[in-house]
């Protein structure tokens, strides 16, 4: 027995809209609460030392003899082949840039008075397109260009906590 | 091999809105209960129940599918939550397709849900802690980065211009002002798009969907069922998902390849050769206008760096050879992020029984796919669905 | 009817209180390799993939994106599940059973040392109106369900101090053992309170392991892969998730799970038909409701048969010979999967000091915790 078929013109849709107003005025009942979620991550060997050579002020990179890649951020087996890697290899801390964005907006919508300038940097020594993302800084965001060379810029030896961090920002070469 | 033939056979939706005053659960409710009554079923009819949502930092709740179940008609069900990030929507029927698949169940109700606007003081801020912990957290990061960086990557590659992606903003959102859910459906111009705030360059205000709560949800059923339950199913010809590494600033982010080989698979299992000639109508992800673009080219719907032509040349609007997100997509019908993927499932349910109202697209459609996008640009989700 | 499908290979770390010195891929990379070698396949042989975890136990949002590298999946069909790693045997089952795939891999893994305020986030699991503010640590729902239990069952405090015994002492004889320990029913009983009628040494401590199975569809078993265990028969359920309207004597989601997972076994009598037995034992008391709602006890005997030594590795009826959770520790959604490793070194004969005798099927249950009403149950055949 074949049934009626009813189609999406048959329903009124649910779901009631508020506005802003509603919701900022207490018109409508809410309750807050925020999650107290606190971790310590283990870094494990690969990227425990990249942070230690961070602080160091060098970049370091694992090698897969199988597939000959150089890679940053270093790790202990190859994604690709899926072999064990073999050695730590110390890289430049210049590069280019692949991509970039300006962004004038905080993650909550607030404007920022100077753009941050987010950057995928392919790092001289690891394999080619081996990147990571970091920040532009430094020069006219209007200059930044893809293709671009940059160089690292170090917090001094002192101030270095073992953190990404601890390279302020690339700037043009 | 004969595999088995699932369709699906009812779909229900809430409207999209910024801040719904129902809460996770009603709202997986109205869906579900809409979706039922589409094909007359209840919920002692279904044999079992899959969950799709995105980050639990939106609803403000741990293992939030477990909360969910209820609402989403699971408890005395087997019940289970799928998870690929924005991915998640056009996983969530693949997931139920494979339970009916399998032999196990005839009908599964597939339901997805997102409030974001419980997550304050911005949903934003789930997306905060995506990034790698030890790595790449204390940069500072927000989402807007990575879409921008792999915006940018894009139109430098091909020589895309801002004119050409706002052109698919302009085209969704003014496909939407027929879809009865909509939040942000509105007839708009190029120029209004490029001039609207940059938020994080190329990316511009009205290239974004917004945030959104909501709800959709499907009931899947076998082919003896299904023939049953009604005589117009729609059935769920191909499925294909991959993931690529996390390692994202190593790969040449200028293409999708991780929708590509989504779309390989599913379209090996429907048959599908030749997708361009093919398929009569696509539902490719568009959270943001340069993402529609993209996901055309992973999608092999035209060739790499061609898809702004398309747009360009009215192809893809609703009365064109392919009309892509007839619906008016994310970035017009709104983003509730697991909800909005199977939003896209459920319109081309609609489109192929010809019953999208306004939204229906002419002629006879045989053939569409719907595709999503999840993680940091990792996640190909896609399904390929046939009248 | 579907495909039969096997577990051919399964990868483990030893399951310790804290890991330092590896990071989650690691750790994963390290059962991975294991469960590969057994399989005798690599990863890229492999047709799909079922992480299962959950964002807030990981401290990620999205946390699948770290999920396929550590695995060999890259580009490969790969999807998160959020649930227990039973969930995920289930779901590789169903996936190889559409002929889609030949061969699945199920992942799951706890780096519970590395979560500061689990019981913060345990509180987030609640629901944010009705039931978080009422409390910082949700784990008084262990205590009410234990108090309702007890009642309806007549199960008495030391019955549920003997789990706590047995599984502890089962533990000090399996490598994997993190907790083993002998304890008396006068320790456990005289130990700190926690939420009445539940003490702190009949919690489960949580540990860090990670765990990797290789499944496979019998018309494509890899030539060099381990002798096959048979998925007998696969069920999953859910409960009402509100604690105002679950049932708390009974756990309905552990009984309807296994008699789905019975029906397709075709098992009638789990006490007789199924040799051992690796169940959700995260709370001493949860051991003797799940052993009555999987039918293994009548309602009312669990307690009195544990009591009696029915349910040791020499009983009649094998539970946790591993030593459980209470031995070896919570493993947050990964101890579902521990459990069906510990069955599967069982069925091959390779479970050493805690091997039960002629063990052909087993059954893993597993629970995933408070707050939840979500259980998974799997049975083995070797």
């Amino acid at each position: 027995m074949a049934k009626r078929v009813r189609s999406m013109q048959d329903f009124d849709f649910r779901g009631t809209a508020l506005s802003a107003d509603e919701f900022s005025k207490g018109k409508v009942i809410t309750t807050t609460g925020e999650p107290h979620a606190e971790y310590a991550w283990d870094c494990g060997p690969a990227i425990s030392r990249y942070l230690e050579e961070l602080r160091n002020g060098r970049l370091i990179a694992r090698w897969c003899k199988r597939c000959n890649r150089t890679m940053l951020p270093p790790r202990m087996f190859c994604e690709l082949c899926w072999c064990p890697t073999t050695e730590w290899r110390f890289v430049r801390d210049t590069g280019i840039v692949n991509t970039f964005s300006l962004c004038n907006i905080t993650w909550d919508m607030k404007p920022l008075k100077t753009p941050q300038i987010p950057a995928v940097i392919e790092i001289d020594g690891a394999s080619a397109g081996m990147g990571i993302m970091h920040l532009i800084g430094g020069c006219d965001p209007r200059k930044v260009r893809i293709g671009m060379k940059v160089k690292a810029v170090w917090k001094p030896a002192a101030e270095r906590e073992g953190a990404i961090t601890d390279i302020l920002h690339f700037t043009p070469a | 091999m004969g595999m088995r033939r699932v369709a699906v056979i009812g779909a229900g939706m809430t409207r999209f809105v910024r801040r719904a005053k129902e809460t996770p659960k009603e709202l997986s409710f109205e869906a579900t209960r809409m979706a039922l009554d589409s094909c007359e079923m209840t919920r002692d009819d279904i044999d079992c129940v899959v969950h799709g949502t995105a980050p639990d930092a939106f609803d403000g709740v741990h293992m939030k599918a477990e909360y969910l179940c209820d609402g989403s008609g699971g408890v005395g069900k087997p019940y289970t939550r799928n998870y690929v990030g924005g991915g998640t929507g056009v996983f969530a029927p693949i997931q139920g397709w494979y339970h009916i698949a399998s032999g196990m169940f005839d009908t599964c109700l597939v339901v997805c849900e997102e409030k974001m606007s419980s997550c304050q003081p911005h949903p934003q801020g789930a997306f905060l802690t995506i990034f790698d912990h030890t790595t790449e957290r204390a940069l500072g990061p927000n989402l807007l980065w990575i879409f921008a960086l792999e915006m940018n990557r894009y139109m430098q590659t091909h020589g895309i211009t801002l004119e050409e992606i706002a052109a698919v903003s302009v085209q969704n959102k003014g496909n939407a002002l027929d879809h009865p859910c909509a939040q942000l459906g509105k007839k708009t111009t190029v120029k209004e798009v490029l001039e609207s705030e940059v938020l994080a360059w190329p990316v511009h205000r009205e290239m974004v969907s917004p945030t959104s709560d909501g709800a959709v949800a499907l009931v899947l059923a076998s082919e003896e069922v299904a023939r049953r339950a009604t005589p117009k199913p729609v059935w769920i010809d191909g499925v294909g998902w991959t993931l690529d590494t996390a390692y994202w600033c190593t790969r040449d982010l200028y293409y999708p390849r991780y929708v590509e080989t989504a779309a390989r698979m599913a379209y090996d299992m429907a048959g599908i050769t030749e997708p361009d000639r093919q398929i009569d109508i696509a539902e490719p992800y568009d959270p943001f206008a340069y993402k529609m673009l993209h996901h055309m080219e992973g999608l092999m719907l035209c060739g790499k760096g061609q898809a702004p032509k398309l747009v360009a040349d009215g192809v893809t609007a609703r009365h064109g050879r392919l009309p892509c997100c007839p619906s008016g997509g994310l970035l017009g019908v709104g983003n509730p992020i697991a909800a909005a993927g199977l939003m896209k499932i459920a319109e081309l349910f609609w489109q192929l029984r010809g019953e999208a109202g306004k939204r229906q697209v002419p002629g006879t459609p045989r053939k569409g796919v719907a595709q999503a996008w999840g993680d940091l640009m990792q996640v190909g989700t896609v399904v390929v669905m046939g009248a | 009817m579907p495909r039969r499908v096997a577990i051919i290979g399964v990868g483990a770390t030893v399951p310790r209180p804290v890991t330092p010195e590896l990071s989650y891929r690691e750790l994963i990379h390290e059962a991975a390799v294991r469960a590969y070698e057994e399989a005798g396949v690599e990863p890229r042989e492999i047709g799909t993939f079922m992480p299962c975890t959950e964002d807030f136990y990981e401290g990620i949002s999205i946390s699948d994106e770290y999920s396929n590298d550590q695995l060999g999946a890259v580009l490969k069909p790969v999807h998160t599940i959020g649930g227990d790693g039973i969930h995920g045997i289930a779901t590789a089952y169903m996936q190889i059973a559409t002929g889609l795939f030949d061969t699945a891999v199920v992942e799951a893994h706890s780096k519970a040392s590395n979560v500061l305020t689990p019981h913060h986030i345990m509180n987030y699991a609640m629901d944010p109106v009705l039931n978080r503010p009422l409390g910082e640590n949700p784990l008084y729902v262990a205590g009410l369900e234990m108090s309702r239990f007890m009642h309806e069952s007549g199960a008495t405090s030391e019955e549920c101090a003997w789990v706590v015994v047995k599984n502890r002492r089962n533990a000090l004889s399996n490598p994997n053992g993190a907790f083993g320990a002998k304890v008396t029913v006068h320790d456990v009983l005289s130990g700190p309170a926690a939420f009445c009628p539940l003490g702190a040494l009949e919690m489960a401590p949580p540990s860090d392991a990670a765990f990797v199975v290789v499944l496979a569809a019998e018309d494509r078993l890899p030539a060099r892969a381990a002798s096959p265990v048979w998925i007998r028969g696969v069920g999953w359920s859910n409960d009402s998730p509100t604690l105002e309207t679950r049932s708390w004597a009974r756990a309905l989601y552990a009984e309807a799970a296994a008699q789905r997972a019975y029906r397709m076994a075709g098992i009638r009598n789990p006490a007789r038909d199924i040799d051992c037995f690796e169940i959700d034992d995260t709370f001493s008391y949860k051991e003797l409701q799940h052993l009555e709602a999987l039918g293994i006890c009548d309602r009312g005997e669990a307690g009195k048969r544990t009591a009696r030594g029915e349910t040791e590795i020499d009983g009649a009826t094998p539970v946790n010979a591993s030593g459980g959770s209470l031995g070896c520790g919570h493993m947050l959604d990964a101890t579902g999967l521990f459990r069906t490793v510990e069955c599967v070194r069982q069925l091959r004969g390779e479970a050493g000091q805690v091997q039960v005798k002629d063990a052909k099927t087993a059954l893993a249950f597993g629970w995933r915790g408070v707050p939840t009403t979500s259980g998974a149950c799997v049975v083995l055949g070797a």
